[in-house]
């Protein structure tokens, strides 16, 4: 049932045409336009204004629906944030788990709603603060956590049955869920009520983040472990957040963030169904992380076309049942990518764009950058103004007021359709090779987003793109905003000290068992995460228990593309 | 010279007997590619030749290669902020090789006073994010230390 009548339709593209030869020329002669064409981060060519003669053949119900219903291109929940805002959930973790701790209660104390762990590479690639590979990286980027000890720091004070936690971790995931687990029951919650997320999304790792560890076949299996288990124990938990954000950290457009995150997504069910599991008993609680940059409209568009897409998908081909199995619910972080180290202060106006994008795009909860991320992890005062600008849009700007306001504006619904339909292109594009890993393997993605990246590189260099700050406006300048500081080296130490202790004083014989147990199940092939919990129980470390993970699946190496 | 040399003065401007070789390498664990990679490509496409070592080298594993290549030019690529650990013992190996002929650039989010330090051992230049291409690439043809 289209929205606009024939008539009116025909009026409108009459008077379109006659504008076009009147009007039109001779503006043009008097106001020539800033580019010859104008295109969006994703490459789509954009009109110079959008009439219903763009979206003729609307129809409401099939690509709009009510919020809370099928297709869920307006919202997944009814009232959105009219019953409550979105969580405020800001990435954070660095140095020792001390310092952690101590940046996640102020987070908490100035109202943040979620916490979401940053952790240091070594932890991200399962290795142990001591391992010779660390030296220089522990608690860098995030938290250095080697074993159960250092978690049970971090959650010092914090009651675990009160917050949700996200923990950025894909590789050793199982790991970090079953420190996570524990040191919950050390305070008395029990599995099934602490709440949060697992990244888990080891699909992306080959092509975007790139803190693979296993080959793909084997990180797919561990990301299917996580997700089958907490379907039966940890009925709060989020298994997965199936990760755009990386691939356009990565270089890629919107427009392959959102086609390459949603074809992973794809390959997630297939294998999860493929292993018998009921779709609706563990697609209800899959969750996904999207990018949001600084063109707005492009933004919005996509993750109105990633909510239907993934409404359809579900119900269409995986025959999912339940309304909750078609959802698709997100977090969203500003994007880091876009922050400049010249003119730092203007990213605090890049991030306040970005989080309005992710507001009016629906998201769940929503990380802001702070405006100092170029140049180091954020200051305390760089996150609180990241922070009170999420405050800001909730309570003032009005855009939490109304449900998926930017609809009906017929550049964005003209926008949404496009995103979806070139987002088409590129899945069915991999599906017909076989789905993401064998893409993957034949270093697709990979490829075309070495290609966007300098693409986008070159855009700006010959300014057919202006950052300001950076090809336009530019000052000579001195740094002048204070970065956060702190002695890596005597962290570095302390880790290695608290890892020697933790050794010294557990029972060596349970923790060789656990890790032969644990070994052998992952050689049948069983879920792997019951022997993990064990061998954490007893102290087992991160490194102990990767490495015996890698014995059995091995490692993957790259072929380096450029 | 044989007698192309003419045609290759009208090509580049530096009209060098033979290409620059840089070895674009990342260091440390960290994944972020992005930068390593565009830079990679921009000095293939200003005529340089190009190796590139992919992700996760250590300090010895970029000298070797560097050797092993016989670069003119390491262009070291780091994001995670373990600089300062890792870089220095990039130029004590090529010290202790001795080896001073070859330009040791680093591109990455490196604060002030950490570039000033890695410049006092050595480290010819560093770059920031939002550093144009063109700059790195004149740079490098401008200092590389080997006659080319």
């Amino acid at each position: 049932m289209s929205l606009f009548n024939e008539d009116a339709l025909n009026e409108i593209k009459k008077r379109l045409k006659a504008w076009e030869e009147e009007t039109i020329k001779n503006d043009l002669i008097k106001y020539p336009e800033r580019l010859p064409e104008f295109k969006n981060i994703s490459g789509i060519l954009l009109k110079r204004f959008y009439t219903p003669a763009d979206i003729e053949n609307y129809d409401y119900f099939e690509k709009l629906g009510f919020p809370g219903e099928y297709p869920f291109t307006r919202g997944i929940h009814a009232t959105m944030y009219r019953g409550r805002i979105w969580t405020m959930r800001m990435f954070s973790g660095y140095g020792s788990p001390e310092y952690t701790n101590e940046r996640l209660k102020f987070l908490l104390k100035h109202g943040e709603t979620g916490l979401s762990l940053a952790f240091d590479f070594p932890t991200l690639l399962g290795l142990d603060a001591d391992d010779p590979l660390s030296h220089g990286e522990v608690g860098v980027v995030g938290v250095s956590v080697s074993s159960l000890k250092d978690m049970e720091v971090i959650f010092d004070g914090i009651p675990m049955d009160q917050v949700t936690t996200n923990m950025t971790i894909n590789p050793p995931a199982p790991i970090l869920l079953s420190f996570y687990i524990v040191t919950a029951e050390k305070q008395g919650v029990k599995p099934d009520q602490i709440g949060g997320t697992t990244q888990n999304d080891n699909l992306k790792e080959f092509f975007a983040q790139k803190s693979y560890v296993f080959p793909p076949e084997a990180g797919l299996k561990i990301s299917l472990d996580v997700i089958e288990y907490s379907a039966k124990y940890l009925p709060k938990w989020n298994p997965i957040s199936i990760s755009g954000y990386h691939i356009r950290e990565a270089g890629g457009t919107a427009l392959q963030e959102l086609a390459f995150t949603i074809a992973d997504g794809i390959e997630y069910v297939r294998v999860g169904i493929e292993r018998g599991m009921d779709v609706d008993v563990f697609a209800p609680r899959l969750s996904f992380f999207f990018a949001a940059g600084t063109d707005l409209f492009e933004e919005v568009a996509k993750f109105r076309a990633a909510r239907r897409m993934w409404a359809k998908i579900m119900k269409e081909r995986f025959n999912a049942k339940k309304p909750r199995s078609m959802w698709m619910r997100f977090h969203t972080q500003t994007s880091g990518v876009t922050l400049t180290a010249q003119q730092p202060e203007n990213n605090i106006i890049r991030v306040a764009i970005q989080a309005l994008a992710a507001v009016l795009g629906g998201t769940q909860s929503l990380h802001t950058n702070s405006f100092d991320e170029a140049w180091a992890l954020p200051s305390e005062k760089a996150v609180k103004i990241a922070l009170r600008t999420q405050q800001v849009l909730a309570y003032e700007s009005g855009s939490a007021d109304v449900v998926d306001p930017l609809a009906g504006s017929y550049y964005v619904e003209w926008l949404t359709d496009k995103m979806e339909e070139e987002a088409w292109k590129i899945i069915d594009r991999i599906e017909k090779i076989g789905g993401m890993v064998e893409a993957i393997k034949r270093g697709i993605p990979q490829r075309e987003i070495n290609d966007s990246a300098y693409k986008f590189q070159k855009d700006v260099e010959e300014k057919r793109r202006i950052i300001v700050g950076v090809n336009a406006f530019v000052e000579e300048e001195k740094l002048e905003i204070p970065l956060l500081r702190f002695n890596q080296e005597e962290v570095e130490k302390h880790q290695i000290e608290r890892l020697r202790k933790v050794k010294e004083t557990r029972n060596k014989a349970s923790v060789e068992w656990s890790l032969r147990e644990l070994k052998s199940a992952a050689q049948r092939n069983e879920n792997v995460i019951p022997y993990i919990i064990k061998a954490v129980r007893v102290y087992a470390t991160l490194g102990e228990i990767m490495g015996t993970l890698k014995e059995v699946y091995g490692e993957w190496v790259e072929t380096p593309l450029f | 010279m044989g007698r192309n040399a003419s045609l290759l003065s009208t090509q580049t401007e530096l009209a060098p007997k033979r290409r620059i070789k840089v070895l674009v390498a990342k260091l440390g664990l960290d994944g972020h590619d992005r930068g390593a990679k565009v830079v990679a490509r921009a000095l293939k496409d200003a005529g340089m030749e190009v190796v590139y070592t992919g992700i996760r080298q250590t300090p010895e594993q970029v000298v070797n290669a560097a050797i092993q290549e016989d670069v003119d030019a390491i262009g070291i690529s780091i994001l995670s902020g373990a600089h300062m650990a890792l870089i220095p013992r990039v130029m004590q190996m090529l010290k202790e090789k001795g080896i001073d002929d070859i330009l040791v650039t680093v591109g990455g989010t490196i604060p002030t006073d950490d570039i000033v330090k890695l410049k006092s051992i050595g480290v010819a230049e560093v770059f920031i994010p939002g550093t144009p291409l063109s700059e790195i690439i004149e740079f490098i043809k401008n200092n590389v230390k080997r006659k080319q």
